[in-house]
């Protein structure tokens, strides 16, 4: 164990932890941009500066280890100005083009400029030095303008997906990130996990699926429906209509990281080709013998017709397909027997419909032909 | 999986991949795979014919021929055995019948071995030498192991190579099967297989059937029943006559597309519950609107046996209602119709619940591995994953750690059996089957995603160049991709993807779905068909 002070308090921190870190862990909230706690510190943006008894300048928390004995203060006026002029000094190189953007809430480039009373409209730069929305990869919005150079997007490409999408090119004041030899991210072997949207603090990386969407009326944590890996996430709701995914630290399996499907792949909650009406076949509702669907292989039959118009769907009220749906399968476990009705039921659903599904095919039919896609 | 993504993750010195492709169809479990290996330097082997994305990734990457695993296998464990690299303590104390294993493996020798897989010698003694220095070492397979008609007893082997290595039972180590969808665990977890009620008890055994008399008040049926591999067949011969499909798309999924649709069209009565017309909905009788994920609340089991809510977070779009509602609505509707099966005063007999954590509950008194997993749990912030038998277990991360289901450990000697289906002069290739990073299963969900379908739009088949010289196919020409049982065509992927002499499809889009080639060849136990290998012909599509 370390023991240090920080703002004159006592405070314990364990060997290797940083400041910031130590820091964090008994409250105090040291203001940060390019530090994040899932990627590897790296000490850009300089907004966690503080003062270390000793040291001639201020320093960054976050690359600065603990050691005994060290007395730090995190707030003082000085420091404070210090920060003023570091939110300053980046928002003369930031250009807002004045969209709406695809966040959940304010940035937290926005946050602490406002914290700290530096005027983004007054203050940014005069005018923009890249294209808006200059990649064609239809999950990321790119906007260098809004760009501050912490990186956090080419380290959540490299810490944790594993991808080497993004680096840095070119010198000081030009000084960005750019997807692979400077090419687009597809490209560049992009994978379109988004990770490098969701840890990027400024919304020069932005979710372009939902630019203009607004802020939501609430999120809703829940578990991805695609693969069995069981990532966590919250969708984002307005209006009864999800409008964006967003990680979260909270999520056990897999904190902040998603991939495509996950993060990017959910517009099919809202297609238009949504069923929102029960449907039954014509036939079944004027009490007619079922038509042939296609040509039975060895015989020809008048009434083997797909255009059959006894095969067409007709909307029903909840009720008509569900009494029409029971009294055919009643009729048929009392004409041939309940084992000649099978049960597909289904790896995307739920735990609770799945059982019911299994009490149903076994208590109410009374058969044990039930299965679904495991094998397939 | 015996263990979990974290400490397989986290704690095993080497990961041996084979029939998954991680990175692409469990991305985020590929992606701690991946920072392991680059952040702590664990040693990743992958055998695959594939060169699939991880195998950037691997130490050593084995390319066995499609459908020769079991040869690998026992390769690998005859080195180990020959250099006496197995784990003599935990065979003697956890284990049985390892002599009658031993005398099949040593019928494996390297030389034989890469004959039957076209692995060179030296990349299976790099292996076994991999296998033995990094302990634990934690195995991880799909459907690339599972998907033959040696399906169980892929399994069956590499269970052997990890009692022999003495891996099992420990953080980051395991046999570590990645369930493919978000559900499937728990499908099968509630009885949704022919031959289980809910924690496989069986349908055979005289206590089960009891115990589930007793709480629905209704006969058991005494015989297993059907797998979706023989309801469909069951169709043409008249075993089946009505289906019941809850979000499921045979069409797509199942093997041999054009039997399908014949067996569909003879099909006496199907009720399709879904969230969009499919290409199975075509066939249906009714269709009965359910809802997607983000309408329902309830739980999914995950590949590591975590349960986790699920929460609503729109309500029902349009007319659409919650699946278990549907279900329950037809099942009081059938039994009023059947009054032979009315229940009697049995407690879970009846089929009025208010929520779904109502019926959660039920499955608490009737599912031991279940029995302490509630709502209430869940939502408080607990991490469970079964076995959790009472409200006070905290869950099981690891299985195993002291004694296996039936005690010890059965060495089984697994030998190798070729493929159902063989290459021959009419059709040379090999196919193998799978989805992509973009895509899910048949589709039906991602092909309505407009950024992912901007991506990765329409079927690529991926052919090798070596291939692709043979045929003369120019980058982006249309390739015919014929079986025995039907043909299609698709834009054409040249690739070093896939080694020469194969081709690899997916089933993602109607139009080009690999399952118009595949066939219903079944794993005698598991009755899963041989999606890996199919024997097929390729040609150039000639613009015209």
């Amino acid at each position: 164990m370390i023991h240090l002070k920080i703002n004159g308090q006592d405070v314990q921190a364990e060997e290797g932890m940083t400041v910031l870190q130590a820091a964090q862990q008994v409250g105090v909230t040291i203001p940060t941009l390019c530090d994040h706690p899932d990627l590897e510190a790296y000490g850009g943006c300089r907004l966690c500066v503080v003062d270390v008894k000793g040291w001639r300048t201020p320093m960054a928390s976050c690359t600065m280890e603990v050691t005994n004995g060290m007395e730090v203060v995190t707030h003082s006026p000085e420091i404070e100005t210090t920060r003023k002029t570091i939110l300053e000094m980046l928002m003369s190189n930031y250009y807002d083009a004045g969209y709406e953007n695809g966040q959940k809430q304010e940035t937290q480039l926005m946050q602490w400029a406002r914290h700290y009373g530096v005027d983004a409209k007054t203050g940014m730069a005069p005018a923009p030095r890249y294209a808006v929305n200059s990649d064609p990869n239809p999950f990321v919005w790119v906007d260098m303008n809004k760009c501050i150079q912490c990186t956090r997007c080419v380290r959540a490409c490299t810490d944790i997906q594993g991808r080497f999408v993004w680096g840095m090119a070119e010198r000081g004041i030009n000084t960005h990130p750019v997807p692979g030899a400077d090419t687009d991210m597809l490209d560049a072997r992009c994978e379109s996990c988004g990770a490098c949207v969701a840890y990027c603090p400024t919304g020069a990386l932005d979710n372009k699926m939902s630019m203009g969407a607004g802020k939501p009326d609430k999120l809703v944590m829940t578990t991805c429906g695609y693969c069995g890996v069981g990532c966590q996430y919250e969708l984002n709701v307005k209006d009864n209509k999800v409008i964006r995914v967003t990680s979260t630290e909270k999520a056990p399996v897999n904190g902040n990281h998603l991939c495509v499907k996950g993060r990017y792949g959910y517009d099919f909650i809202h297609h238009p080709e949504r069923l929102l009406k029960p449907q039954v076949r014509r036939y079944l509702l004027e009490g007619k013998k079922k038509p042939f669907i296609s040509k039975p292989l060895a015989l020809s039959n008048a009434e083997g017709s797909a255009t059959s118009n006894q095969w067409d769907w007709v909307e029903t009220d909840w009720d008509t397909a569900l009494d029409i749906t029971s009294q055919k399968l009643a009729g048929i476990k009392k004409e041939f027997g309940a084992d000649t009705i099978g049960v597909l039921t289904s790896a995307k659903c739920t735990n609770e419909e799945n059982y019911l599904m299994n009490k149903f095919t076994r208590q109410v039919l009374g058969t044990n032909n039930i299965d679904h896609c495991a094998r397939l | 999986m015996s263990n979990s993504m974290d400490d397989v993750s986290q704690q095993a010195q080497a990961f041996f991949i084979i029939g998954s492709n991680t990175s692409e169809q469990h991305p985020v479990f590929g992606t701690m795979l991946r920072q392991a290996v680059r952040q702590r330097g664990a040693k990743l082997i992958v055998a695959d014919p594939r060169k699939i994305d991880i195998t950037e990734f691997a130490t050593l990457h084995l390319r066995q021929k499609p459908g020769t695993d079991i040869a690998l296998l026992n390769g690998i464990m005859y080195i180990i055995l020959k250099n006496g690299w197995e784990d003599k303590s935990f065979i003697e104390e956890r284990t049985e019948n390892f002599d009658e294993f031993k005398a099949t493996v040593m019928q494996y020798p390297p030389e034989l071995v890469a004959e039957i897989t076209r692995v060179p010698v030296e990349k299976i003694y790099e292996a076994a030498e991999i296998m033995a220095e990094s302990k634990p070492m934690a195995v991880m397979w799909a459907m690339g192991i599972t998907q033959h008609i040696v399906g169980v007893r892929n399994v069956m082997d590499l269970a052997n190579l990890q009692m022999l290595l003495g891996n099992m039972g420990k953080p980051g180590g395991g046999v570590n099967p990645l369930r493919g969808q978000n559900n499937v665990q728990g499908a099968c977890d509630m009885g949704g297989l022919p031959d289980v009620y809910p924690a496989y008890q069986s349908v055979t055994k005289e206590e089960a059937r009891e115990k589930f008399e007793k709480a629905w008040g209704a006969t058991s049926n005494t015989k297993v029943g059907l797998t979706v591999t023989e309801m469909m067949p069951g169709i043409l011969e008249g075993k089946t006559r009505a289906l019941y499909v809850l979000g499921e798309d045979p069409v797509m999924s199942d093997p041999n597309t054009k039997h399908i649709r014949h067996s569909f069209e003879q099909l006496g009565f199907l009720v399709l519950q879904e969230i969009f017309p499919s290409e199975t909905s075509a066939y249906a009788d009714v269709l009965l609107p359910g809802v997607s994920f983000a309408e329902k609340t309830g739980t999914f089991t995950n590949t590591e046996r975590r349960v986790q809510m699920v929460h609503k977070a729109i309500d029902p779009l349009g007319d659409a209602r919650d699946d278990w509602w549907i279900t329950a609505e037809l099942a009081k509707r059938i039994l009023l119709a059947t009054p032979e099966r009315i229940p009697s005063e049995a407690p879970f007999s009846g089929w009025e619940y208010a929520n779904t954590s109502e019926v959660m509950a039920e499955i608490n008194a009737l599912t031991p591995s279940y029995g302490g997993i509630s709502h209430a749990r869940l939502e408080a912030g607990e991490r469970l994953q079964w076995p959790c038998p009472t409200p006070d277990h905290p869950g099981t991360p690891i299985l195993h750690t002291k004694q296996f289901t039936r005690g010890k450990g059965k060495f089984m000697p697994i030998d190798h059996v070729s493929p159902a289906e063989k290459p021959d002069d009419d059709y040379p290739m090999i196919m193998s089957t799978g989805r992509v990073l973009y895509h899910w299963h048949g589709g039906q969900m991602t092909r309505r995603a407009e950024g992912i379908m901007k991506v990765y739009g329409e079927a690529l088949i991926e052919v090798s160049p070596y291939d692709a010289d043979k045929l003369g196919l120019a980058e982006k020409q249309f390739v015919r991709v014929t079986s025995r049982r039907g043909v299609i065509e698709a834009q054409a992927w040249v690739t070093d993807r896939v080694p020469p002499g194969m081709v690899y499809a997916n089933f993602h889009f109607p139009n080009a779905s690999a399952n118009e080639l595949t066939h219903a060849a079944l794993d005698p136990i598991a009755k899963i068909p041989e999606y890996k290998v199919t024997a097929v012909k390729v040609e150039v599509v000639k613009e015209l």
